[in-house]
Order: structure tokens, then sequence, then C-alpha cells
């Protein structure tokens, strides 16, 4: 190692300036192959208070398991119509959503499998660093089994899964809740 | 494919992926700094689950030139007519710790005008904004990792941190890199501010020599005679636990 690596700072309450031509909230078009859903949620403060400006960051493999990125040794194709990218900011009532489809499962760590997910990043003014978690998708059996979220004390793994809306089936709900008794679990990576 | 089940869409199993480097503590910010008051709300309480990285973390988003409208290394041209205050030129390299530069990924960049207001709806800074000045910039690096912006110097403006708060002057970056894991969002300052030892967002940084990688150099190279003073600003990003065999990779040049 010969350099020391920038350190991160703020994103502040003024991102949307330069990070608006990279938004990206459907994720999928029409004819990418899978189930598509929309997935809503809200980022919430300590207080439980609205975060009105909050930036998440999407990243998930596509239908079939495979990453858009010549980083994935996967020998498959990535479907080249997905590329598995998406950032949208909160409104006003520190609300978010987005359109996209299921990704596919992908190893793990060994020769362990890792349960459909999304990456998440989530940056605002007051996060000095990103933080980093993942969406997981309700009545999958690989969850059971996942070693990310084997890793994370039982009480809290119901925080990075997504639950159904009750009359839409292709809604996903998915909270940031940032502290307090359902906080959700972040990740350092 | 080890998983048995048959299906076309199971993951496949292969070797484990070459990890990214953990940053020492020191030289990244904590998530609470108590100093900046908006984390005192929104810093998590728990302690961050540790997480070896997989494929999910060691890929990431790539973009082309086509994924951005419009030219956007130039903040001073404007259909309108040209920014008020002082051009500047910002270039650099985008490295990885080792050294090697990061080819073709996208910077992103914006800032307050030379007054220091930002043209967004939740500034209300009495100052003026600049009818010719967007603030929004991007570009992509290079095959050497360099990129190079044309803007004006932004203003030092008041924020309500604190009693009599004001941002030294300052430039957001966003850098994407090759993986998820090597993401940055940064901020860069100007040599020899007389606000930096009173921001706590620099002062965020408790190792004096990551800190002082936020500051941009003044720059004789890259300063252009009748027109703009230089400003580099080289960004490292993280480098991995062993360089891949098989990656094609341009080393840094000497300085």
């Amino acid at each position: 190692m010969t350099l020391l690596g920038t350190p991160s700072q703020t994103v502040g309450p003024f991102f949307h300036i330069g990070c608006s031509k990279l938004t990206v909230s459907d994720l999928a078009d029409l004819n990418v192959p899978g189930i598509r859903l929309a997935v809503e949620g809200r980022v919430l403060d300590g207080d439980g208070n609205p975060v009105r400006d909050a930036m998440i960051e999407i990243w998930q493999a596509d239908a079939s398991g495979k990453y858009a990125c010549p980083a994935d040794r996967q020998n498959k194709q990535f479907d080249p119509q997905f590329r598995g990218y998406g950032r949208v900011a909160t409104d006003q009532n520190g609300r978010f959503r987005f359109t996209t489809i299921r990704p596919g499962s992908v190893p793990g760590p060994g020769h362990t499998i890792q349960a459909p997910h999304l990456l998440i990043s989530i940056f605002m003014r007051g996060l000095l660093n990103r933080l980093v978690s993942r969406m997981y998708f309700p009545d999958v059996a690989l969850n059971d089994d996942d070693p990310v979220l084997k890793s994370v004390e039982p009480s809290r793994r119901k925080t990075l899964l997504a639950w159904k809306t009750e009359g839409s089936k292709d809604t996903l709900q998915w909270n940031v809740i940032l502290q307090g008794k359902n906080e959700t679990v972040f990740f350092d990576i | 494919m080890h998983n048995g089940c048959g299906c076309p869409n199971a993951a496949q199993s292969m070797p484990d992926p070459i990890r990214y480097r953990r940053p020492s503590r020191a030289t990244q910010p904590a998530y609470l700094h108590p100093s900046y008051a908006s984390s005192t709300k929104r810093a998590p309480t728990q302690p961050l689950v540790v997480l070896a990285h997989t494929v999910s973390e060691t890929t990431g988003p790539q973009f082309t030139e086509n994924d951005i409208r419009g030219s956007g290394c130039d903040l001073t041209q404007q259909p309108s007519g040209e920014p008020l205050g002082e051009r500047i030129i910002v270039s650099g390299r985008v490295l990885d710790e080792d050294g090697c530069a990061v080819p073709h990924t996208v910077v992103e960049l914006w800032q307050a005008n030379a007054a220091g207001r930002y043209l967004h709806d939740a500034d209300h800074h009495n100052a003026p904004l600049d009818p010719n000045f967007t603030g929004c910039g991007h570009t992509f690096t290079d095959g050497e990792g360099s990129y190079r912006f044309v803007t004006v110097k932004p203003g030092c403006y008041p924020w309500r941190n604190h009693h009599n708060a004001w941002r030294p002057a300052h430039i957001h970056f966003s850098i994407f890199g090759p993986a998820f894991a090597t993401r940055l969002v940064t901020q860069m300052y100007f040599p020899g501010d007389p606000l930096l030892p009173y921001d706590p967002l620099f002062n965020s940084i408790a190792d004096e020599n990551a800190r002082n990688r936020l500051i941009s150099t003044f720059d004789w190279k890259t300063t252009v005679p009748e027109t703009a003073l230089g400003y580099r600003f080289d960004i490292v990003l993280r480098g991995r636990e062993q360089t891949p065999m098989d990656a094609p990779r341009v080393r840094g040049r000497k300085k």
C-alpha cells in the first residue's frame, strides 16, 4: 500500500444539484426478464422524524444472479438490458420508491449461496460516511441459509427483510430506521 | 454448479473474490461526531455488522458517456453567459491505494457559486444566485485515471451547526470506482483556507495526513495564463487485498 485513501465527507443537503443526472428510479425496462416489483419505504431519524434529504443507491444482480460488471466471474451472461443500478432521493415525507426486478441468487463465501438481495447505500446530511445495508425478499427459502443474514443477531434480521403491502402483491415495503429499537442493520464493508 | 437444484438461474460456485482492504479507523470519519450536530440523530447507535466482501460488494455499476446527458466538465460554459467569480481549473487523478489508475469512472461534482450560494430550494443564505452558474458538473476519468473540471471558486457560507458557523470553501465529489465497496462521496477544500481549523466536517478525520488528503494543492502546471488558476486534487479509492493477476492496470505516474 503506497497511498492513503481519501476520507469520506457528507453528501450534504444539496446533493440533488450534482446527483440528479444519474437518478434512476426504474431499474428495469419492461423487456427485462424477471419478477417485477416496486419497493417503497421511509427513512426515519432518531426522533422518528422523516429524513427529507436522503439519497439511496441500489446495486443488484439480474434475474439470473449475474452482476453487470466484469468483476463478476461467474460463467454466465448478464442481461445486457439490465444494469442493476438505481438512485432515488427521499421526498418531504422521507419516502422513497423505486421499481426493479427480483435478482437471482449469487455465490457467497466458500461454497455458500446468497439469497436474492439488494445492496443499499444511504447518504445524507449528518452522515459523514455512507451507510450500507441490504434488502432481502419475503418468503424466500434461501433466506434461512443466507451467510450474511446468519451473521446478524436473529432479533435484528427482520430489519433487512422487506414485507408485502396489503392489496398489492407487486409492492414491497422496506424502511431505513437510523436509530432506536428497530434500528436497521448496517454493515461495515 | 453444485447447488443440485438444476435451476438455470441458480448461483454458481466460484472462487471467493479478492476483497478490498478496510481503511484504518482514524483515516475515515466516525458516524457519530457530536460537533457535527446533525450526526446525533442520524448516526447509527448499534455497532455495524462486519461483512466479508462477496461478489455483491466487489462488483459495482458501470457507466458510459451515454448515461449522462450533455457535457459537464466546464461549469463556466453556460448558454446565458459566464458566471461571476474567480475561474479555476480543478484536475487530478482517481487512483487506488496501490497507486493504480481508476480509468473510465464517473466523477460527479457540485458546489456553491462564488458568493457562497447553492442553486437549491433548501439554501436560504441571503447571498445572490448567479443566473449563469448551476454548480453541477460531471466527467469521466480517462485511461490514466485523470479528470479535469473548469469552474469558479466557490464562496464560503454560513450554516447553523453552532454560533457563527461558516463552511470553508469546498467542492463536493462523488465517485463510484470499480466496485460497490469503492463508492466514495467526499469534499475538496482549498489550501490556506482560514476556516479549516474550525470546520467540524473537515476535522472529523482524526488522522492528520488523511485529513490533509481533502485539501487540494495550488498547481502552476495546470494554471492557464490569462485564464484560470489550477488546483490539483487526487482522489484515492480503496485498494484490494491482492492484485488480480489478469487485470490490466495502469501504474501511477510519478509526480
